[in-house]
């Protein structure tokens, strides 16, 4: 089992080399879309080589929740409902979910994930 | 893939791996405005000819029912230039094949010498896009029999791959129409 900070260093590597972004452009707080640029297809790629370096297997719907959030019973509006929340919850405890829950507005939730999350996340698989 | 860019399958493993030949000529117009008075051909058809070796490996595999679309070039390395006369093996490696796309590693060859090393990263269309026909069965099935797909295709088992029913059912109705 790795520890944190070879998740992190091997996840950096693996966003550099994904998103060609920078070296000091990577931060635990950065976000994957907003702050390094990640467009939909990178995903792929990142999750591709983040199976192939920890040897995990990631179904798409445990960092993507398109169904939750294409789901009348859980989006109104373009808003995320309480229940809809508690499903990102659920799916998605490695994220820090607080300030969407405020105004959570669909259109924003694609710009929540963090290199932070991601790290989280990858802990959790690999423990 | 309406623009034929490699000349015929040499292997192809449903899945797994696929080897085209691309050979390269002087008639071919590309080489002339690349670099006037030295024809050499440009790295962006060496990748598209791993696009199209990867592209159909991809596709292959979901028996075409999706349109699969290069989405990503995630690496290209090219160690020496293509001239006429060449000959080009391209292996495309399905890395991995999921349901919204696929990762292809390839190499391209020439004369057993490495030209150059390309990973490839290819999307299934989706929404309104999906929607759209990118190609006529027939036309399709006319090329992938031009290039011996079905000739020398087999299952990761070793068994004959088949072209998928709506690609036959297109070839029945020709035959029946003249």
């Amino acid at each position: 089992m790795p520890t944190n900070e070879e998740v992190y260093d091997s996840i950096k590597e693996i966003l550099i080399e994904a998103l060609a972004c920078e070296d000091d452009e990577v931060s635990e707080g950065a976000t994957l879309v907003g702050d390094l640029g990640a467009e939909s297809i990178d995903f792929l790629d990142i999750v591709f080589n983040l199976e192939q370096n920890f040897s995990i297997e990631i179904d798409r719907s445990e960092l993507f929740p398109e169904d939750i959030l294409t789901n009348e019973e859980y989006v109104q509006d373009g808003v995320v409902s309480e229940a809809g929340l508690t499903a990102l919850y659920e799916r998605m405890p490695f994220m820090d979910l607080s300030t969407f829950s405020n105004d959570p507005r669909i259109a924003d939730f694609g710009n929540l994930m963090t290199v932070g999350d991601l790290c989280k996340f990858v802990a959790k698989k690999t423990s | 893939m309406r623009w034929h860019w490699i000349d015929r399958f040499e292997e192809f493993v449903s899945g797994v791996r696929a080897v085209s030949i691309k050979n390269v000529t002087m008639a071919e117009e590309h080489l002339h405005g690349y670099w006037p008075g030295f024809p050499m051909m440009p790295n962006s058809l060496i990748i598209e000819g791993l696009a199209q070796t990867g592209g159909l490996l991809v596709g292959e595999h979901n028996q075409f029912v999706e349109s699969v679309v290069l989405a990503k070039v995630s690496k290209a390395i090219f160690h020496d230039i293509v001239r006429p006369g060449d000959s080009l093996r391209i292996t495309a490696i399905a890395a991995d094949i999921r349901e919204d796309g696929g990762i292809i590693n390839g190499e391209v060859h020439c004369d057993g010498n490495l030209v150059a090393e390309i990973n490839l990263i290819f999307a299934c269309l989706r929404g309104e896009m999906a929607d759209i026909d990118q190609f006529y069965p027939i036309d399709f099935i006319s090329l992938l029999r031009a290039l011996d797909m079905y000739k020398i295709g087999v299952t990761a088992d070793g068994d004959p791959i088949t072209p998928p029913q709506f690609m036959l059912d297109a070839e029945k109705a020709l035959e029946q129409s003249v």
